[in-house]
């Protein structure tokens, strides 16, 4: 039993290196450092952790594995629950699930379940530990989107003998994990692994196909799919509606990072262009907004600034990211609102059109509103000017309208989110769905939870 | 992969391409657009489907080398492959009723107002063609262009073939003689369409204009595709590749999107500028 209050330290990459490159900035456990943490663990009878991981992830269990050093037995209980444990042992906001109800969490820091799962999976990918194809059990499922919800239905249905259609309208796999999160965060290799895992289980992956737009949802019954998974992702990103968003130099950060993660911008002499160096503002404080200003960071600019309406304490993004980004160099802007970006008017100057700068008012927190967070409020006169040449807009997604318009009797919601009941079924009979398409924006790890549900809602309703 | 089945040249800088994409060609309609990539490391350009063969399932782009992607394309044969081909993206232009039509094409966006035009004289419509290049040695699909409306008006800028001036001239000239449309098409250069539009305002015939933004996923994930409409003085964002790419040409916000296209300038001069060296082209 190791009974110290503090978790295992993980190696990460110098803030002021890293800062210049696109490494992964933390580099995991090696073998040693494992099974000391796992040894932190009490072996709770009740499993509190458990009830924490929106997949159930048997984790006593496995860190029991770890502690006897039987490695590839404690990949094989992660694999029973999650399809992509590299992915999520990297990206889940722990704190807020697994190591939230951790007992040691109560006298000091919970074990760092994270840490460990991220550990077994990367062990057995460099061990190559090969998973078993199962037995075809006849009937065939599509899969609408390969993000974190599609692959994991896609994964748990290939498990139960389900032929598999993933059909995804970029031209590679893994959606938000690709063209989203970037490289220093989650490196590219783990998702095409965790994706070929799939396809050995016999999973295929259709690329460059529109489901709304190339074939529509009826069309994939009438090809002999019994049932269709919607897993489409959070869809079209929100702008401010303020003064100047048309300029040049004004990304949504959907745009930004698909440029310099999914299209290899931030590579030198890319094909794709993307906005390098200068000063940088990205305007929100969630995750996102934290890796648009990394992204930004390390893409040479002298400068980055987080602006964000409200105070460090309602900020959304994972503490761990806010940290990392504290001790890269970047400067926010709290309590702080846009209200105008300003541009070059000279119509001789040859960067006429361009950002030269924002103007922003600041806030005070009034009364709670309906969210229940103090609502900021501007301070009239103080307006001021921040001086940016790129202004990147985190503030969220709405509803891609593509399904809706395209499926006769899908019912969405006021914002346009898929509705689904408690199986994640839609208003169209084995139409299922799952993710940021029907919460709106939200975590890989809740996506997944999704996927698994309707996976296993689509085998009850194909075998009942 | 996507293979090029047939190729061919309609001028010196213009190629004319029928990509396999089986799955396309079955659901294309005039006015709808594909994104394509050459290779592994490529990017990703919108290009406006120029045409089909559902049968065959075959698309039809026409495309100008202008850039690092459109070269390496340009230098693809017959036969070859390239990496990345998906559509139809977009809606389809608005055709339906319209008995009387005037469809305005210039340069290589002729090749877009071409399916158009054979869409609405399939379905009955009168339909005036205009369409206009800088000279001679530009002029494309002139025959077929012949084929697809009652009436066809060819200007090049220099008078160097048929009628001198641009596409405005004869569609002004029929406008003040009394033609009445239900509704005029344009696509083009920026500059000609807002031109296009100018002339029409004083007829109040409506006017729909083909938005060719920069884009990247084509789905509305991005945003990057956005232009401004503005209409009773209120401005509305729209994103080209869901909301569009057709759009109420009195509505755009011409000048927003003619800066916007200017974005990558310096950056495109240089990658064309490596291809260039790659394929030893002068430039």
């Amino acid at each position: 039993m190791n009974m110290s209050n503090k978790k295992t330290p993980m190696r990460m990459q110098d803030p002021a290196q890293r800062a210049k490159n696109f490494d992964e900035v933390a580099l995991g456990y090696s073998e040693e450092e494992a099974v000391s943490e796992a040894q932190r663990c009490l072996s709770c009878k009740n499993k509190p952790c458990v009830s924490g991981c929106p997949v159930g992830i048997d984790i006593p269990a496995f860190l029991k594995k770890i502690k006897e050093r039987a490695f590839d037995e404690a990949y094989e209980i992660v694999t029973r629950s999650s399809s992509l444990p590299a992915v999520c042992g990297r990206v889940c906001p722990q704190e807020t699930q697994c190591e939230k109800e951790c007992v040691r969490g109560k006298k000091g820091e919970p074990v760092a379940i994270g840490r460990l799962e991220r550990f077994v999976a990367d062990r057995a990918a460099a061990k190559k530990v090969k998973t078993e194809r199962p037995a075809p059990n006849g009937k065939a499922v599509a899969v609408v989107g390969s993000g974190p919800s599609g692959l994991t239905a896609a994964g748990d249905l290939a498990r139960k003998g389900y032929a598999v259609t993933v059909f995804e309208a970029l031209h590679v796999a893994g959606g938000v994990l690709v063209y989203g999160i970037p490289e220093f965060r989650l490196p590219k290799a783990i998702v095409r692994r965790e994706i070929e895992n799939l396809k050995s289980l016999g999973v295929k992956i259709e690329t460059n196909v529109v489901i709304g737009k190339t074939l529509t949802v009826d069309e994939l019954f009438e090809r002999g799919f019994s049932a269709v998974f919607l897993g489409t992702g959070a869809g079209l990103p929100n702008f401010m509606g303020i003064e100047g968003e048309g300029l040049c130099g004004v990304y949504s950060a959907n745009e930004f990072l698909t440029r310099s993660n999914l299209m290899q911008a931030y590579k030198e002499q890319p094909e794709t262009p993307i906005m390098k160096g200068g000063r940088v503002a990205v305007v929100g404080g969630g995750n996102v907004a934290m890796d648009a200003a990394r992204t930004a960071l390390r893409l040479g600019a002298e400068k980055v600034y987080i602006v964000y309406r409200r105070s460090m304490e309602e900020l959304p993004a994972r503490r761990e990211e806010v940290e990392h980004a504290v001790e890269e160099g970047i400067e926010f802007r709290l309590l702080c609102n846009p209200t105008k970006i300003l541009g070059v008017e000279e119509k001789a100057d040859p960067k006429f059109g361009f950002v030269r700068g924002m103007e922003c008012v600041k806030m005070t927190l009034g009364a709670p509103d309906e969210s229940g967070r103090r609502r900021p409020v501007p301070m009239e006169g103080s307006e001021f000017i921040l001086d940016v040449d790129t202004v990147v807009i985190a503030i969220g997604t709405s509803p891609n309208p593509l399904l809706k318009d395209t499926t006769a009797g899908l019912q969405t919601d006021r914002r346009g989110g898929i509705v689904v009941d408690e199986r994640g079924l839609t208003s169209r009979e084995n139409v299922f769905a799952g993710g940021d398409a029907v919460t709106g924006a939200a975590t890989v790890i809740s996506a997944m939870g999704a996927g698994k549900l309707a996976a296993r809602s689509i085998d009850q309703a194909l075998f009942s | 992969m996507y293979r090029i089945e047939n190729k061919r040249k309609l001028n010196e800088t213009v190629t004319e391409m029928d990509i396999f994409a089986p799955l396309v060609a079955a659901k294309a309609r005039a006015g709808q657009f594909v994104i394509l990539r050459v290779d592994g490391d490529g990017e990703r350009i919108p290009l406006t489907i120029a045409g089909w063969d559902r049968a065959k399932g075959l698309v039809k782009i026409v495309f100008q080398t202008v850039g690092s992607t459109t070269l390496r394309l340009s230098k693809k044969e017959a036969g070859e492959e390239i990496a990345d081909f998906v559509g139809p993206l977009g809606r389809e232009s608005e055709t339906a009723g319209l008995k009387k039509v005037c469809v305005v094409g210039g340069g290589v966006a002729a090749a877009i107002a071409l399916p158009l035009a054979r869409t609405l004289f399939d379905e009955g419509a009168d339909v005036t063609a205009i369409v206009g290049f800088r000279s001679k040695a530009q002029v494309i699909l002139e025959e077929e262009f012949s084929r697809s409306a009652a009436r066809l008006y060819l200007t090049t800028d220099d008078g160097s073939y048929a009628e001198k001036g641009n596409v405005t001239t004869p569609l002004k000239r029929l406008l003040d003689g009394g033609a009445r449309f239900d509704a005029v098409f344009a696509s083009g250069p920026l500059v000609m369409m807002k031109g296009v539009v100018e002339t029409v305002r004083p007829f109040g015939i409506p006017v729909t204009v083909s938005m060719n933004p920069i884009m990247i996923d084509g789905t509305g994930m991005c945003g990057g595709c956005r232009l401004t409409l503005i209409s009773d003085g209120k401005r509305q964002m729209k994103f080209a590749c869901v909301d569009g790419p057709d759009f109420d040409g009195y509505a755009v916000d011409f000048d927003e999107a003619i800066v916007r296209n200017k974005m990558y300038t310096n950056f495109e001069r240089a990658a064309y500028e490596r291809a260039c060296r790659l394929f030893q082209v002068n430039k």
